[in-house]
């Protein structure tokens, strides 16, 4: 099979790849920055703990308007949202760290979650309802996700050094009257969005694994936060691409396909990464021994 | 003292035979041949998927006081075996479809047997069967009802077959979310493409998509059928893909809820008949 035939000719033939496509370009836009800007504050597992922290708020939802999915995504942004509010509150009230309070509250919110479905007696499997599939994204679900992304990166444009430095340098941001909580407040709005506009559209491995492994493997290529950000999309696009295609010639699972390429690259990152890699330190310290 | 007397003049009424079935299905068959002689509950109701149920103490507690449970088999149930342990549940156990010659691909099993009515005569017999173990003194009545049923179930098989056999040979391809309807398919000559295989806990992969896109587009598959249990979305997008409409709702492994059009077995396998011919031109 010519090269255009692997590569090109399954985009071009198939509406839903090319829709799973924009989907993939508008989670590298926007949840790889956002990706690495958590790992930078050592909140990688966040995107796992948000997924569970909605379902009181989608339960709530369902319980109020029944199966609308408005009702139910829209309740479980708000119970994320208060989630992550809550656990930034406490981080800058008491002495307990971010991934502490957060884990304390998502356990909170998912045990009440699982109770209030429990209490209307019946299997309803909520959850399954607001999760998508990379397959199967329709038209409002991919407006969604890609206004989530041009909104990030406007948002990240305009709130850039304010950003960067509450995450490494919180009392110099307080000390020159930059907003901190405003811009902790910022990013945790923009986490939070671009989780469950991801759950809903594409499920949640995607969702998250697209958010964190792209940024865990730029640390090893990039070393300014620009240049990891681009690094982390441009990682996003080649592990939800090689998925895709993967999934077509292959007849494997999308999802977990495109998240198993984006683990191989963060793997051959590791050994071959420029910034910090095996390969790369070992061949510094025979420098060092050599000479 | 004239109160109480009063209270505890009228004997207790008898304790009905207490039947627990698996699923909304299971249920009805068991509810028609049982009749007022026993009080049968489902474990997954309607419009719920069985292939991820997941049991709740409430369910073991209720198999647990059960007299007789009731089940598929042809591991439709995956969540059985530890509810019976759980529950510790030591009473009598009938596997409905017993005797029966499922469709094989390699190892698995097509569990959707009562698909095919012929099947599910034998699922009424095995109850029948079942009950009247559980309940000797009303054998008799067991034995009409399922009887009367039977020859429903041979009325209405007659009723489809006829219905299912004016649609053209060119037209008996649609697509549905999950494999639910091999049985049916063999039985009056309708070829099923799934989204799923036989279990709904799968993930699709885009050649299976483009596959099913591909054979609706040229016109090689005539309607697309989304079913009360699962998410329609894949099923709309394959549609908008390839022009083909998504004609009504399938039951494929649930009743509907009491009150609409699925809400007993015989009245859901006419729907699905009905739905199926009136998509392909019949």
């Amino acid at each position: 099979m010519s090269g255009y035939a692997v590569l090109v000719q399954p985009f071009v033939d198939f509406a839903f790849m090319r829709r799973a496509l924009v989907a993939i370009v508008a989670l590298a836009v926007g949840s790889a920055p956002i990706g690495c800007l958590l790992v930078l504050r050592r909140m990688s597992l966040l995107g796992d703990a948000i997924s569970h922290a909605l379902l009181p708020g989608a339960a709530l939802g369902y319980l109020v308007a029944g199966f609308s999915l408005v009702a139910m995504s829209g309740g479980g942004f708000v119970a994320a949202l208060v989630v992550a509010l809550l656990s930034a509150a406490v981080t800058r009230t008491t002495t307990q760290r971010e991934d502490a309070s957060f884990a304390a509250f998502y356990l909170i919110a998912l045990a009440l979650g699982v109770l209030l479905i429990s209490t209307r007696g019946s299997s309803v499997d909520l959850v399954r309802v607001l999760f998508g599939s990379i397959l199967a994204v329709d038209d409002p679900a991919l407006l969604m996700i890609a206004t989530v992304a041009s909104a990030t990166l406007l948002a990240l444009a305009w709130m850039y050094r304010p950003l960067v430095l509450e995450c490494f340098d919180p009392a110099y941001l307080r000390a020159v009257g930059g907003g901190g909580p405003a811009v902790h407040v910022a990013l945790l709005v923009l986490t939070v969005a671009n989780l469950v506009a991801g759950f809903q559209a594409l499920g949640t491995l995607m969702s998250v694994g697209l958010m964190i492994l792209p940024a865990v493997a730029a640390r090893f290529w990039a070393s300014e936060v620009w240049s990891l950000g681009v690094a982390a999309g441009l990682i996003a696009l080649l592990a939800g691409v090689g998925g895709l295609l993967l999934s077509y010639h292959r007849e494997l699972p999308a999802g977990p396909s495109i998240v198993l390429v984006a683990g191989a690259i963060y793997v051959a990152s590791i050994v071959a990464g420029r910034r910090g890699g095996l390969l790369a330190r070992a061949s510094r310290r025979r420098r060092w021994r050599g000479a | 003292m004239v109160a109480a007397a009063a209270r505890g003049a009228a004997p207790p009424p008898p304790v009905a035979l207490r039947v627990v079935a698996s699923f909304s299905i299971l249920a009805d068959l068991a509810r028609v041949v049982a009749g007022e002689d026993a009080s049968v509950a489902a474990l997954v109701g309607p419009d719920a998927d069985v292939h991820v149920f997941e049991p709740t103490p409430a369910d073991a507690r209720r198999v647990r006081d059960a007299d007789l449970l009731v089940v598929n088999g042809l591991h439709f149930e995956g969540w059985l075996d530890r509810l019976l342990e759980a529950a510790q549940y030591r009473g009598r156990l009938v596997v409905a479809s017993d005797g029966i010659v499922p469709r094989r691909r390699g190892n698995a099993i097509d569990p959707h047997a009562w698909q095919d009515l012929r099947n599910t005569r034998r699922y009424v017999e095995n109850l029948r069967a079942a009950l009247s173990l559980a309940a000797p003194l009303k054998a008799a009545d067991f034995a009409r009802r399922a009887a009367a049923y039977e020859v429903a179930l041979g009325e209405l098989d007659a009723r489809v077959r006829a219905r299912l056999s004016a649609i053209p040979p060119t037209a008996r391809r649609v697509i549905t979310t999950h494999d639910a309807f091999g049985y049916l398919g063999a039985a009056y000559g309708i070829e099923f493409l799934a989204l799923q295989g036989w279990s709904t806990d799968a993930e699709p992969n885009a050649s299976d998509v483009a596959r099913l896109i591909e054979l609706a587009r040229q016109a090689r598959v005539r309607a697309i059928f989304v079913e009360n249990i699962s998410d329609p979305r894949l099923a709309q997008r394959i549609s908008a893909e390839a022009g083909v409409p998504v004609a009504a709702t399938l039951y494929s492994d649930a009743l509907s809820r009491p009150g609409t059009e699925a809400d007993t077995f015989l009245r859901m396998f006419e729907h699905n008949a009905d739905a199926l011919a009136a998509a392909l031109g019949a």
